[in-house]
C-alpha cells in the first residue's frame, strides 16, 4: 500500500498506464500537426485524432462528427453556454441553470448576465437533486438554453437528466449537460438524455489534463458562435492546433472507460460502501451530504459534526481528500454546493469529500477508516462544541461572541 | 496549505488541551468565535491570589492555524500576570507561527479568547474589567512592516 493514499478522484485521476503508452509516440516520433494536409506526418496525426474522436463519440452514444476537441471541460462549458447564447440571442435572452453547477458554468452565466441576458438559478432539494417540476416552471417563451450537470463534482449526486431532457425537448429549448463527473462512471447516452450539448473532460477518466470535448448535436443541428477564432479547426467550432497526444490519450481513456465501466463501478461501489459503513460503525454524529441512492459509485461526501474539515485533513495527512470547509478555500466561504442543499454552515465546515477510483484498494479503505475514526475522536476531544453537546447544551440557543 | 514547522508542531502536539472547572472562582473561561464561521475557541485560565496565571487550557473547533494559535497562547499566558497576558497581540501570534495572510484572523480570535477569559475571571472576582473583549490590538501597518501581511491586501 503506497503512502500517501489518493482518495481525491473527483479532483483529478492518474493517467492510466495504457493511456500513457498510447500517447507517448505522439510526442517525439509521430509528432505531426493533424492539420498538415500535405505530408505523412500530418496524415498519421489526423488518423490518430479521428480514431480517438470515434472512441469518445462511442462512449456517449454520439457520432464522431458531433465531437469537438477543446482544452478541457471548462472551455467546453464556456463554448456551449456563451456560444449558444450568442448564436441564438435573437430567439431569446433567457437561460436556466441550477445553483450547484460547476463554477465554469456559473461564471459563464454571470458573464452573459453582464451582457444583457437573464439567467434563472434554480434551487435544488435537500438531497442535492433538481426537481424536474422546478425546471418546467422556469421555462419561458424566450428561454434558449438550459444547463444542468449530470453528476455534481462535490457530492457526486446525479440529477434526473433523462427527465430534464424530455422537458427541454418538448419545450424546444437547448439542453447543455456537464457530464464530466459521470461519463465513464455511469451510463450516459446523448439520445436517452435528449442532450444537445455535453461537456467532457479527459483527466476525470484516467486521461491527461489539458484536453476535453464538447458534444454538439447535428440532428437537429445545434449552432454555436466560436469562442476561439483562428484557422477554423473543428468545423469552425474551435480554432487552434489540436493537442494530438492529449487527444489520443483521451480516446484511449474513453475506450477503456466503456469497456471497463460497469465492472469497475461495481467494485468501486463496494469499496465506497465499506468506507461509509466503517465510518458510521466507528463514529457517531456523521452525516451524509446528498442522496445515497442517486450518486456516482466512488463519491462519499460526509460531515463529521464538531470537527473542522481542514483540521481533519491535516490530521489524516497521509490521505489525499478535499473539504467543503471555508478554511480550505481562498475566498473563506464554505462550499456553495452544500449551502444550496440546505446544509448548515457548521456542517459545511465539517465536510470531507472522499473520491474513490480505479486504483483504490480494499487495504487502503480499511486503513483510511481506522485513521479517520482515530483522528475524528482526537479532534472531538479537542472540540469545545463536542464538549458542550455532550454536557447537554443546545448549541443552537447560544449567542456567539464573534459572528464575523 | 504550506504551514511553518512551528505551526505544524503546535497542531500535531498541542499544548494544554483540556478543561478547567468553570465553576472554580479562580478560573476564567473565554468562549469566542462561531460555528457558522468554522472557528470556535474556548480558553480557560487559573489565576492565583497574586494575579499570576498558573494554568491554562484550551479547546478549539477550527483549522490547523486556529488550533495552533490557541495552543500557542496557552503556553504564553502561563506564568504571566493578567495585565501581561492582556498585552499579547495577535500580530505576535501571527509572526511566531508565520501564519499565511488568509489565516491571520485565527490569531485575532486567539487574542480575543485571552481577553474573554480575563474578563470572565474579573467578573467572577468582582474586579473592574480592564478591557472589553473583542478589541483587537494587532494593527495592519505593523503586520505589513513585519512582512507577515502583504501590503495592499
Amino acid at each position: 500500500m503506497k503512502i500517501p493514499i489518493y482518495l481525491d478522484y473527483h479532483a483529478t485521476t492518474p493517467v492510466d498506464p495504457r493511456v500513457l503508452e498510447a500517447m507517448l509516440p505522439h510526442f517525439s516520433v509521430a509528432f505531426g500537426n493533424a492539420a498538415s494536409k500535405s505530408h505523412a506526418f500530418g496524415w498519421s496525426a489526423e488518423e490518430a485524432v479521428e480514431a480517438a474522436r470515434a472512441e469518445v463519440a462511442r462512449l456517449v452514444g454520439a457520432t464522431a462528427k458531433e465531437i469537438v476537441w477543446t482544452s478541457g471541460a471548462t472551455e467546453s462549458n464556456n463554448l456551449a453556454i456563451k456560444g449558444a447564447a450568442q448564436f441564438y440571442r435573437e430567439k431569446g435572452r433567457h437561460l436556466v441553470t441550477c445553483q450547484t453547477e460547476h463554477k465554469a458554468v456559473l461564471d459563464s452565466m454571470h458573464a452573459l448576465e453582464r451582457q444583457g441576458f437573464e439567467v434563472t438559478f434554480l434551487e435544488v432539494e435537500k438531497d442535492g437533486r433538481l426537481d424536474p417540476a422546478r425546471l418546467e416552471g422556469a421555462l419561458r417563451k424566450d428561454t434558449i438554453l438550459v444547463s444542468i450537470m449530470h453528476a455534481n463534482n462535490e457530492t457526486g449526486v446525479l440529477h434526473p437528466v433523462e427527465e430534464l431532457g424530455r422537458i427541454t425537448r418538448n419545450a424546444g429549448v437547448l439542453f447543455h449537460c456537464d457530464a464530466v463527473q459521470s461519463v465513464g462512471k455511469v451510463p450516459f447516452d446523448v439520445e436517452r438524455v435528449n442532450a444537445d450539448l455535453v461537456s467532457l473532460s479527459a483527466h476525470k477518466m484516467y486521461g491527461p489534463k489539458g484536453v476535453g470535448a464538447l458534444y454538439v448535436r447535428r440532428k437537429p443541428r445545434v449552432r454555436l458562435v466560436a469562442q476561439m477564432d483562428g484557422g477554423g479547426h473543428e468545423r469552425g467550432f474551435r480554432s487552434g492546433t489540436l493537442n494530438v497526444p492529449g487527444i489520443v490519450g483521451f480516446g484511449k481513456a474513453a475506450a477503456l472507460a466503456l469497456a471497463e465501466r460497469d465492472v469497475e463501478a461495481e467494485r468501486v461501489l463496494a469499496l465506497r460502501e465499506r468506507l461509509r459503513k466503517g465510518l458510521l460503525a466507528g463514529l457517531d454524529l456523521v452525516s451524509l451530504n446528498g442522496s445515497l441512492e442517486h450518486r456516482v459509485p466512488g463519491n462519499l461526501n460526509v460531515s463529521f459534526s464538531y470537527v473542522e474539515g481542514e483540521a481533519l485533513m491535516m490530521a489524516i495527512k497521509d490521505v489525499a481528500v478535499s473539504s467543503g470547509s471555508a478554511c480550505t478555500s481562498a475566498s473563506l466561504e464554505p462550499s456553495y454546493v452544500l449551502r444550496a442543499m440546505g446544509v448548515s454552515e457548521d456542517l459545511a465546515h465539517s465536510s470531507i469529500r472522499f473520491g474513490l477510483g480505479r486504483f483504490t484498494t480494499g487495504e487502503e479503505i480499511d486503513f483510511v477508516v481506522r485513521l479517520v475514526v482515530e483522528k475524528v475522536k482526537k479532534l472531538r476531544d479537542m472540540s469545545p462544541l463536542y464538549e458542550m453537546v455532550k454536557e447537554g447544551v443546545d448549541l443552537s440557543r447560544i449567542e456567539w461572541a464573534n459572528p464575523h | 496549505m504550506a504551514y511553518s514547522e512551528k505551526l505544524i508542531d503546535h497542531y500535531e502536539n498541542p499544548r494544554n488541551v483540556g478543561s478547567l472547572d468553570k465553576n472554580d472562582p479562580e478560573v476564567g473561561t473565554g468562549l469566542v468565535g462561531a460555528p457558522a464561521c468554522g472557528d470556535v475557541m474556548k480558553l480557560q485560565i487559573r489565576v492565583n491570589a497574586q494575579g499570576v496565571i498558573e494554568d491554562a487550557k484550551f479547546k478549539t473547533f477550527g483549522c490547523g492555524s486556529a488550533i495552533a494559535s490557541s495552543s500557542l497562547v496557552t503556553e504564553w499566558v502561563k506564568g504571566k500576570t493578567v495585565d501581561e497576558a492582556l498585552s499579547i497581540k495577535n500580530t505576535d501570534v501571527a509572526t511566531e507561527l508565520n501564519l499565511p495572510p488568509v489565516k491571520i484572523h485565527c490569531s485575532v480570535l486567539a487574542e480575543d479568547a485571552i481577553k474573554a477569559a480575563v474578563a470572565d475571571y474579573q467578573k467572577k472576582q468582582g474586579l473592574a474589567p480592564t478591557v472589553k473583549p473583542n478589541t483587537v490590538q494587532g494593527d495592519r501597518t505593523e503586520l505589513v512592516e513585519k512582512g507577515v501581511l502583504k501590503s495592499g491586501i
